[in-house]
């Protein structure tokens, strides 16, 4: 069934995207999954990891900022490219679409106040 | 109809929720909804009324009526389609978190190939990524045992269920309005009241006619008639001549406003479109020497095949709603010529954003879901009049030299803007609107290197004589 695979593959430590480039588009995985990391300091640091169905790369369709991490495919990926004026025209139809962005965006926001907390605590 | 399935499912949804049927036009808790067809516009609308309601804390009851099987071969599960998923839906869903798996697709698109009488090149998608999706609606062409591919509307639909949709098999043979709330009967005789109906039937189905009998403003949409085949011809085999390109006839054929070969997994979709397309136009395009190329050598028409000439909506329904009714996708407006299933996925989420968040009164309808149809409708007519170009350039080989020879020239260097190409990709493949690929060609520089090519192809007529990009 591999003539039906959608989007761009990328085989393990291929970078997808590269912290500080500037970006028009978000990413949709359609198979497999990609570590975040984020340079500081000379050292890669490890942020996050993203799975089938999750997307990364978002920030760049709402602010004109370059890419704040670097996303690397964690074994054979296969995303597919959401271009930002594509996205745009949809969402000014319907806002509704972006909800779910919305939401994810909450849920990471939320997960990211949690860690802060706790290492404030500590 | 299976009477057990609808008497289990509606007569338990009868006694759980008899109370629930409001008389108000906001959708509440336990709010019946029907919806008429399980094709993709009654699958997405089923699966964002339920998604957005779910986001603003209630749930509906949700009973999807379709007649058709989408797990058998053949018209019994089909809906008849090119199959093509276009770029900008595949995006869309993918940001909505629906992605396509490699289960439904058979073909991952990346580029098309441009056939004229005066030579042929190859387009590649902007970003050289497959974005578009060829897949078949059902599960399989008729003489085939099924295919290995999912068909597509069986994944919505399931989709749906997931949601929380109750799914009921068979046909709905009636319908009427009792105290102005829809009631829908089936093969049988039971009846059940709404406090909404979404019509998805779309525009092969005779059951649009009960539309004109109920006492409500309906003009349904104008059709044409088109034709569709699928030649089989093995996975490798459509690898190897049609590989992952759509293959797109610019003819000069009278009445054609598209023909098209698109691979799929062991078959291959043959699509026409235009003025009512008859068994002669047909055999007279699928026998030119553009078409055959891109087949196997010996290549012919076999006796027996799977086609079909289903209708397409060329003119949208007026007005597509009423109190407590509303009609999405092909019975509704839809796309001219091109994505409709896209069509279906904004005009049905237009639809289910209407009824989750405001009501289901005519004027809510009229508010805040006519206004997509309006939009797609205008559209259609920056797209008839392209297409009516389209027509006459088509008609003087000079000018068909011309469009061809620039593409060649913008495909030659990488570098080179893409004007003509992205002109043709987004014309062909429905990834932009009409109002956006009219703006783009009045470009001065559009402009210019077309009336450039086509002056080039008169002096130098020789050049083009079957060139191959
Ligand atoms: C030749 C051709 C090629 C096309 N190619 C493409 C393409 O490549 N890409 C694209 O995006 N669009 C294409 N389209 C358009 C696309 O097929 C439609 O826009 C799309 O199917 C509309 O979806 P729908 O849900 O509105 O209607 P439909 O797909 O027609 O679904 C309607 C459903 O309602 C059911 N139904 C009807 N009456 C009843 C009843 N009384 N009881 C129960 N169930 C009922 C039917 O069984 C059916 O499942 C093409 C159309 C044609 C004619």
């Amino acid at each position: 069934m591999e003539s039906g695979n959608l989007g761009k593959a990328f085989n393990d430590g291929d970078v997808i995207i590269r912290q500080g480039d500037e970006g028009d588009c978000m990413y949709v995985i359609q198979s497999g999954a990609v570590e975040v990391v984020r340079h500081v300091d000379g050292k890669d640091v490890p942020i996050a990891t993203r799975s089938e169905g999750e997307f990364f790369g978002e920030m760049s369709i709402f602010e004109r900022e370059v890419r704040m991490a670097t996303v690397r495919a964690r074994g054979p990926v296969r995303v597919i490219t959401v271009d930002k004026k594509n996205l745009m025209k949809r969402i000014q139809e319907d806002p509704s679409l972006a909800f779910r962005l919305l939401q994810t965006m909450s849920q990471r926001l939320r997960e990211l106040s949690g860690e802060v907390a706790h290492r404030k605590s500590r | 109809m299976k009477k057990d399935n609808f008497t289990e499912a509606f007569g338990k949804a009868d006694t759980d929720s008899e109370s629930a049927l409001t008389g108000g036009f906001e959708l509440t808790d336990g709010s019946r909804v029907a919806v008429l067809g399980g094709g993709p516009a009654g699958s997405f609308f089923s699966y964002f009324l339920l998604d957005i309601a779910g986001r603003v804390g209630f749930v509906p009851q949700v009973d999807i009526f379709e007649k058709r099987i989408f797990s058998k071969v053949g018209a019994v599960g089909c809906n008849m389609c090119g199959g093509i998923i276009s770029e900008s839906l595949v995006q869309t869903l993918a940001a909505e978190g629906i992605t396509l798996p490699p289960t439904i697709v058979e073909r991952g698109i990346d580029s098309y190939i441009l056939h004229m009488d005066v030579g042929s090149t190859r387009i590649d998608t902007p970003l050289q990524e497959k974005r578009i999706a060829a897949v078949h609606r059902g599960a399989g062409p008729k003489d085939s045992t099924g295919t290995r591919w999912g068909s597509f509307d069986g994944f919505l639909l399931d989709m749906a269920k997931a949601k929380g949709a109750n799914h009921l098999q068979g046909q709905v043979t009636d319908i009427s309005l009792v105290d102005g709330k829809p009631v829908l009967s089936v093969k049988g005789g039971e009846s059940k009241q709404y406090d909404l109906l979404a019509v998805c039937v779309g525009v092969n189905t005779p059951t649009l006619k009960h539309f004109a009998e109920l006492p409500i403003d309906y003009t349904p949409p104008k059709t044409s008639k088109t034709f569709i085949s699928e030649f089989y011809l093995g996975e490798e085999t459509v690898g190897k001549y049609l590989g992952s390109s759509m293959h797109v006839f610019l003819m000069n054929i009278p009445r054609v406003e598209f023909a098209a070969l698109i691979p799929k997994g062991d078959y291959v979709t043959f699509c026409m479109l235009g003025e009512d397309i008859d068994d002669d136009l047909v055999r007279r395009l699928l026998e030119t020497d553009q078409v055959k190329q891109c087949l196997p050598p010996g290549w012919e028409i076999p006796k027996v095949y799977c086609h079909c000439s289903p209708k397409i909506n060329v003119k949208g329904a007026h007005p597509p709603f009423a109190d407590r009714l509303v009609f999405i996708g092909d019975c509704g407006a839809t796309r001219l010529y091109k994505d409709g299933i896209g069509a279906a996925y904004r005009t049905a989420k237009a639809a289910a954003a209407t009824a989750a968040l405001h009501g289901v009164a005519a004027a809510d309808f009229r508010k805040h879901f006519m206004p997509v149809c309006t939009s797609i409708e205008r559209d259609n007519l920056i797209g008839k009049f392209i297409f009516g170009f389209n027509r006459r350039i088509n008609k003087l080989e000079q000018d068909r030299k011309g469009i061809l020879g620039m593409v060649l020239h913008e495909q030659e260097k990488p570098t080179r803007p893409k004007r003509m190409s992205m002109v043709m990709w987004d014309t062909f493949t429905g990834s932009a609107s009409y109002g956006d690929i009219l703006l783009r060609t009045m470009h001065p520089a559009f402009l210019f290197g077309l009336v450039r090519h086509i002056v080039s192809s008169f002096l130098n007529p020789k050049n083009f004589n079957g060139r191959k990009g």
